[in-house]
């Protein structure tokens, strides 16, 4: 039976987390991550997962201050994680624009020998010339030359990753393509893993095919039981052409659980969640996402704007904008009208991820379903509460998982890799 | 100055390339049982090794006091990289990190990144300093209570206390505000060696530590006059540096009881003077050194560190503590703390308190 695979997010930055429950708690602090990440190996998951972002978001030019906002530089967090855990993989995002592959490519190795062979690195591809004020390389790349860099990126950082023999001899490198030409020698032997885990997150046509040509994992938003089967299906049809086969990319949505001890009452415990991540000045603020424009002036608890919005905005920086805020106004009109909803009750609906919501058999019932019905490999779930948010589910939807048979009740290996099942990749001399 | 100024002792744990952290703990274990003030990782992009700062932070939750200062070099990282990573440091560690300034001046690393050629050292300090300069802006960058989770207007964080660093530097800019809220120290600790002259210059401008080589009690307080002269020059408190003698020790042969620069053992690469002897010669060494006032303290490197860690924690550490001239505990849980370096006020909260001015 196709056993899942199961990784945890820790929500530093989103406005996925509750920060206003009195059960929050510090987004920096060591002890979060470690709580965490022990919570994640006591459920025995494959992966421990850090996003990034390298500058804070703004809204209307100023800094946003109504989500959770701040956090460690990643790399350096799961290396002291890997004093605190054993067999947790860790997973590392880090930005293939603005990195370069001598020095990752290190880092990655390093933490792939530090921690006996769990190191991954999901590979990021913003390009936004409003990250780059904060980089030497400033803020250019083409949206279409982010991917061919980030290809050419993890190309170079496995030619390095190889540059040592297995029997442990370095050998010089040299390495000429259209974004790097560099030469010398690495300083960290083949690591424990070989390569480090390669992750993408990405959904563009171009990020799909970088992830079929080189990836391990994809971690997608793709979460509804339809859209994420359209989405396998057409990611895992792009791998043949690789010389790959199915089973050598795993595909992981980010989901959230919401649990509770019947499904009525982890319905209500979700829709309080809900209120509580869009506050009425979240409400207004996801609706100047769409309409571009400074809609402070709206009651949150009366009707959507009937200006149209400014597809030109540049309102929002930081984040994924709505790639068609007309169609995107347009959807968010049909809903409020069609149920009589406020600016608040209508971005609740709208912005809506999928999550499964229920009993913990009913939750167990239904991640088995997405595994075996090909809409996943498996999941990255992302908690609404820093750091406890997992402990419910591992304490009470894993052992169901485990009874079914749907899930590991032991590591049988001690790498990410083994986890995964994934081979260990062939040296190339 | 008095002969009762605290000591200071640091040791290096690096040595031959390991990649495994066993040794690395039990190393920096070994140097928190003296009681020392810090360990220091050596890195280089042009040698066989792992990344320090990953070391140290893999370090970090195996030990609980000892400060954490990695080598980080400025020449081909991000500016903005390195004090997130450096800030995160201190987050783990929880007060304890500190970096180790360096520049990388070999066309053979310049080739392993591929943007720009080798360049003169001079420059490359100069850069160095901007690189220190740009990570003390952005660690003030968020003053200490942005944080305010403020349910009733809904805002996490106070933007009024987030401050744009906008720094043009002569070969990078950084517009800021950091990722990483400021870290429990406020500033992280930073170590130059500031053996070479365009070292000296900036470690007297940005440095709290800064390690000099010096073969005799008068050299080593004249160069001691001198960074603290430089230092007030720029503005700086004096008293708010610490300057410690390097010294490569080699515990190994008890014979010789030499004085360093005045025996003829082999030169070695590393950045310290040559000392042979044995355990209690070298503390003989530290006692009449420190005693007149010539030096804060010494980085020690053991050229074997499994060996000679050990004789200089059991021996020499020990027979000071003895002479009450060494702490037997550290009194308090920062590297600040243990080096008498008290925590710097952010820059924005002092501009606001003061009734001047923040950006
Ligand atoms: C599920 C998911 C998670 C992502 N997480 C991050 C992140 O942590 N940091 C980041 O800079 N970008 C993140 N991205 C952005 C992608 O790397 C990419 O820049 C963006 O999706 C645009 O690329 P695309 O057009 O291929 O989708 C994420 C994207 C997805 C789909």
């Amino acid at each position: 039976m196709k056993q899942m695979h199961l990784a945890a997010h820790f929500p530093g930055v989103n406005s996925t987390t509750v920060w206003t429950d009195p059960r929050s708690r510090s987004q920096i602090d060591f002890a979060s991550f470690e709580h965490l990440a022990r919570t994640a190996e006591r459920g025995k998951f494959d992966f421990f997962f850090l996003a990034e972002g390298l500058r804070l978001r703004e809204h209307n030019g100023r800094i946003h201050d109504l989500d959770v906002v701040g956090r460690p530089e990643s790399l350096t967090v799961l290396n002291a994680l890997a004093a605190v855990t054993e067999r947790l993989g860790l997973a590392a995002t880090v930005n293939a624009t603005f990195n370069e592959p001598y020095e990752l490519a290190r880092r990655l190795a390093t933490l792939d020998h530090l921690s006996e062979g769990r190191a991954a690195w999901n590979v990021v591809t913003s390009s936004d010339a409003f990250t780059g004020e904060n980089f030497r390389r400033g803020g250019y790349l083409d949206r279409a030359d982010r991917y061919t860099r980030a290809a050419e990126f993890v190309a170079t950082a496995r030619e390095l990753w190889d540059s040592w023999t297995p029997d442990g001899d370095s050998r010089p490198f040299a390495h000429s393509g259209q974004h790097f030409q560099i030469s010398g020698e690495f300083t960290v032997p083949r690591s424990p893993q070989g390569h480090p885990v390669v992750i993408q997150a990405g959904d563009s046509d171009e990020g799909r095919e970088f992830a079929a040509s080189a990836a391990d994992v994809i971690f997608t938003r793709h979460g509804t039981l339809e859209a994420g089967r359209r989405f396998y299906a057409d990611v895992k049809a792009r791998l043949a052409k690789y010389g790959r086969q199915p089973g050598d990319l795993k595909i992981m949505p980010g989901v959230t659980v919401v649990l509770g001890d019947t499904d009525a009452e982890a319905q209500q415990n979700a829709a309080e969640i809900r209120h509580q991540q869009v506050s009425p000045q979240n409400a207004i603020l996801a609706l100047e996402q769409i309409w571009g424009r400074d809609l402070s002036s709206y009651d949150p608890d009366g009707p959507l704007p009937d200006i149209d919005p400014d597809p030109r905005s540049d309102l929002v920086q930081g984040r994924v904008r709505v790639a068609d805020p007309l169609a995107a106004a347009a959807r968010w009109r049909e809903l409020s009208e069609a149920k009589g909803l406020s600016i608040r009750q209508t971005a609740i609906e709208a912005t809506a991820r999928q999550s499964f919501i229920g009993s913990p058999a009913t939750v167990a019932a239904e991640l088995e379903e997405f595994v075996t019905t090909d809409a996943a490999d498996g999941f990255i779930l992302v908690p609404h509460l820093t750091p406890g948010g997992l402990d419910g589910f591992v304490d009470q939807v894993v052992p169901l998982l485990q009874e079914r048979g749907a899930f590991r009740t032991e590591y049988s290996g001690s790498t990410l890799r083994s986890h995964l099942g994934l081979a260990r990749p062939v040296w190339k001399s | 100055m008095s002969a009762t100024r605290p000591l200071h002792l640091a040791a290096e744990i690096g040595g031959p390339p390991r990649y495994a952290a066993d040794s690395h703990v039990t190393l920096a274990r070994l140097a928190e049982g003296g009681a020392l003030d810090y360990v220091t990782l050596s890195d280089s992009f042009g040698r066989p090794g792992p990344d320090a700062l990953a070391v140290l932070s893999r370090v970090a939750p195996a030990t609980t006091r000892i400060g954490l200062v990695p080598t980080v070099t400025t020449t081909h990282t991000e500016p903005f990289h390195v004090s997130s990573a450096v800030a995160t440091l201190d987050w783990v560690s929880k007060g304890r990190a500190g970096w180790q300034a360096d520049v990388s001046t070999t066309e053979a690393e310049a080739r392993l990144f591929g943007r720009r050629s080798a360049a003169p050292a001079g420059a490359l300090w100069q850069e160095a300093g901007e690189v220190a300069d740009v990570g003390a802006l952005l660690w003030d960058s968020w003053e200490d209570d942005a944080e305010i989770r403020d349910v009733a207007t809904g805002r996490f964080i106070d933007r009024d206390k987030l401050h744009y660093v906008d720094f043009e530097g002569s070969t990078f800019s950084v517009r800021g505000p950091a990722i990483v809220p400021r870290p429990p120290q406020g500033r992280p600790v930073t170590v130059v060696d500031g053996t070479s002259g365009p070292a000296r210059e900036t470690a007297a401008r940005y440095a709290d530590v800064v390690h000099v080589r010096a073969t005799s009690p008068e050299q080593a307080a004249a160069l001691r006059d001198d960074l603290r002269r430089s230092a007030a020059a720029h503005g700086r408190d004096p008293d708010g540096l610490r300057i410690l003698v390097a010294l490569t020790v080699d515990l190994g042969d008890a014979e010789k009881t030499p004085e360093p620069g005045l025996e003829s053992g082999p030169q070695l690469a590393g950045r310290g003077t040559y000392f042979r002897g044995g355990p209690v010669d070298l503390a003989e060494l530290i006692t009449r050194w420190h005693r007149g006032g010539a030096v804060d303290g010494f980085h020690l490197t053991p050229i074997t560190p499994e060996r000679d860690l050990e004789r200089i924690v059991n021996g020499t550490v020990a027979l000071l503590q003895h002479r009450s001239l060494f702490r037997t505990f550290y009194p308090g849980g920062t590297l600040r703390e243990h080096l008498g370096l008290g925590r710097p006020a952010n820059r924005h909260t002092l501009a606001r308190t003061s009734g001047g001015h923040s950006s």
